[in-house]
């Protein structure tokens, strides 16, 4: 039994390191649907984005390539949902579904390929992949009691994401380009009417926020060990949690950042809920008596209430984009 | 017109993710060639070529049959290794449907589909397509219905088949035993889709227990119950939980995925995979797996079906086999594992192909000695639970095995669950 400080620090860098991918895949949605569009398509996103970011990454071996190529292959799909989205007008719900299903079915596809190919699967673990997806040293703040491992030993990609979080308030509030795609979301005709390109904005971001998200699963792909299993996706649902984690952040990238603590919060809890009990068991002996499918259940049920809570305040405060999941067509004035 | 492209357009998307998924999807085989291959010339000798000629297999699996790791794909591998020794060919006389959730409705399409194919025997290989493959026994009485994993079959054309993997856990728990006494370190981990629920999981963990048990008396096992049979990244939390909580030096599994294994090479403790040799995927942490060798069971219900349906219950019936059949065993051990480990687990693996002893009866194996000379001692003891209770009186027979298979719901001394 290692000490009760160690159990705890594990317990908030756990919350860090698992959900990450979650903040990637919320400000990647955030993006999209704060500029009109609703793209269900987020786990096919962050699957083809993670598979293909990981091979090329890996035949480089290295990250900075990895990044790039997962970046472009998720805009890739991004772009073939603008295409339909806005260009064609295709209906919204029916387009991300189906990019959900392509997206899955493309990562085991590649996957299977790949593994039964003449060279297998690539190596990860000694790669310089591997090496420069690993955690850093911070001198000095690495090593800071309690919050020091949970907030200052990650890899790369962790702080790259909270960077993108933080880089996307700043944008969505503070720039004139982040004004007009706002207005974009909120009322696609008068954004129109006053000489904003909609659609030119559409496919923008669109394209950036699905890139977003596929950097997200090349994160997923380089936790797991980078290993490819026949019957297990990188992503594992994180997609569909990210949707719900859009609403409860209110469609605020700075938000996203607190929801995607808190979703972590519950489920590192799921996970680590024995250890707790066990590192402190008169204060947290009660964890173990609380099935783990509470836990996983549990962001659900806290989004269940944030929708009732918003939908009974003022429209005003709520920061659901208006023009959300309508196809704007502009003859339709 | 926009719209008209925008259908176009979506259609051809969803049509090629179909296509994708059908890469790992649909039924194997010619299909309906009116063409069977005639039996070759008259020179041939081999026996079982003539009925070869027109048999065909059918298989129901849970997950895709390109899988390249996992249960699905162990089974798949035993099939096709099954028909190459019967002499049948699995492109052209294998017929499969995969990706069948346990829904009793998807199962009944499944087996009429494959009754449709013309198979003369199909193997469910999934716990929950028992009351289908039940039903439908009695409505195909030509057919021979297999399931693996049940408890149901009826007298004439329905078995179920299952091994004994808890005597390869046995000899994997003797392989992690001796890394725990090497290392100092007493605390074994072992991450498991359920605990006590399921008695396959439970008897897993007893056996492998016993197994480190018989080596090192101090071994404690902690068991980590991540409640589902397959969740990459819950797997790979537990094993970081049992080696940063509990100090756990060795990692045992009983879930489909390598993450433990990968944990612990990543962390530079040791472990004990699953269903296929997880070194390549944990070279320095790896020491040796329980694995299946579902051949060995195909080839004999397939041989039997074949010389004569009507004879099957009796030929086969139930099957239950272990490593004296050769249908459960352990991967080759890694460079990883102790001197010792190869001398004990030969000694082990004798006594119990002979018959001679079995892991939950009243009497223990304790092996000592150095590489060279490693000896095994029986002693009588009885067979207690981590509670307490006795379970099998000191020298008692083992357990029975409907217990083992069905019913055990209680996990031996030296084990802790931690959650």
């Amino acid at each position: 039994m290692n000490n009760v400080v160690e159990v705890f620090e594990l317990f908030l860098f756990n919350i860090i390191v698992y959900n990450i991918p979650l903040l990637y895949g919320t400000t990647g949605e955030i993006m999209i649907e704060k500029s009109g569009s609703l793209n269900l398509g987020v786990e096919g996103t962050m699957a083809i984005g993670a598979v293909a970011g990981f091979l090329f990454g890996a035949r480089f071996d290295s990250l900075l390539v990895a990044c790039i190529v997962s970046f472009i292959a998720a805009g890739i799909v991004g772009l073939v949902f603008s295409f339909l989205t806005v260009t064609l007008q295709a209906n919204q719900n029916v387009t991300g579904l189906t990019i959900t299903t392509f997206g899955v079915a493309f990562y085991y596809f590649i996957g299977n390929a790949v593994s039964n190919g003449e060279k297998g699967w690539p190596k990860f673990s000694g790669t310089q992949l591997d090496a420069q997806s690993q955690a850093l040293n911070i001198p000095g703040l690495s090593s800071i009691p309690f919050v020091g491992k949970a907030l200052f030993s990650h890899g790369i990609l962790v702080y790259v994401g909270v960077l993108i979080a933080i880089l996307m308030w700043l944008y969505f509030n503070k720039t004139v380009p982040g004004l007009k795609m706002r207005s974009i979301g909120e009322n696609p005709a008068a954004a129109d009417s006053l000489g904003i390109n909609v659609t030119a904005y559409k496919y923008i971001h669109i394209i950036v926020g699905s890139g977003i998200m596929g950097l997200g699963g090349l994160y997923m792909a380089l936790n797991m060990g980078g290993t490819f299993e026949g019957s297990n996706c990188w992503i594992n649902g994180y997609g569909w949690i990210a949707i719900a984690l859009v609403i409860f952040a209110n469609w605020s990238p700075a938000k996203a950042l607190l929801g995607t603590l808190l979703f972590g919060f519950f489920n590192t809890l799921r996970v680590q809920n024995a250890a707790l009990a066990y590192a402190f068991p008169n204060v947290l002996g009660w964890l173990t008596k609380i099935p783990s499918h509470f836990f996983s259940a549990l962001p659900f049920i806290i989004t269940l209430i944030v929708l009732i809570l918003s939908s009974m305040t003022s429209k005003g405060r709520s920061g659901e984009p208006q023009a959300i999941g309508r196809s704007y067509y502009r003859e339709d004035r | 017109m926009k719209k008209f492209i925008s259908m176009l357009v979506t259609a051809a998307l969803a049509v090629s993710s179909v296509f994708a998924l059908a890469g790992c999807n649909g039924t194997q085989g010619s299909g309906d060639q009116g063409t069977t291959p005639a039996v070759t010339g008259g020179d041939e000798t081999d026996e079982t070529a003539a009925p070869a000629a027109d048999f065909k297999v059918g298989a129901i699996y849970i997950n895709s049959q390109n899988d390249t790791s996992g249960y699905t794909f162990a089974h798949h591998k035993g099939i096709t290794a099954a028909m190459e020794q019967v002499g049948l060919d699995p492109a052209k006389d294998l017929y499969i449907v995969d990706n069948v959730p346990e829904d009793d409705e998807k199962v009944k399409q499944a087996i009429d589909q494959l009754a449709g194919n013309g198979c003369n025997i199909i193997f469910g290989i999934s716990f929950g397509y028992i009351n289908a493959m039940d039903e439908k026994a009695k409505e195909y009485p030509d057919i021979i219905f297999s399931h693996a994993t049940g408890y149901l079959s009826n007298d004439t054309n329905f078995n179920n088949y299952f091994g004994r993997i808890y005597q390869a856990r046995y000899l994997a728990g003797i392989a992690a035993g001796y890394k725990s006494l090497a290392t100092g370190n007493n605390n074994i981990g072992f991450v498991s889709a359920w605990g006590t629920e399921y008695a396959e999981t439970c008897s897993g963990i007893n056996g492998f227990t016993l197994g480190a048990l018989s080596v090192n008396p101090n071994a404690k096992v902690y068991v980590y119950e991540i409640s589902t049979w397959g969740d990459q990244e819950l797997e790979r939390q537990a094993a970081e939980t049992l080696i940063d909580t509990y100090g756990c030096g060795v990692i045992g599994q009983h879930c489909d995925s390598a993450q433990p294994q990968i944990v612990a090479n990543e962390k530079g403790v040791f472990g004990c995979g699953y269903n296929s040799d997880m070194t390549t995927e944990a070279p320095d942490a790896h020491l040796t797996a329980p694995i299946w060798n579902w051949d060995a069971y195909y080839a004999t219900a397939m041989k039997a079906a074949m010389t004569n349906p009507a004879t099957f219950m009796t030929e086969v019936g139930i099957y239950y086999e272990g490593l004296n059949a050769g249908l459960v065993d352990i991967a080759p051990l890694s460079k990883n594992c102790e001197p010792q480990t190869a001398e004990a687990i030969a000694l082990a693996k004798d006594l119990m192909t002979k018959g001679e002893w079995d892991v939950f009866s009243g009497v223990k194996l304790s092996f000592s000695g150095d590489a060279g000379s490693v000896t095994v001692a029986k002693t009588d003891a009885a067979l207690k639970t981590n509670e307490g209770a006795e379970i099998v009186a000191a020298g008692g027979p083992s357990v029975e095995d409907s217990v083992i298979t069905g019913s055990m719901n209680y996990y031996v001394e030296g084990v802790t669950q931690v959650n």
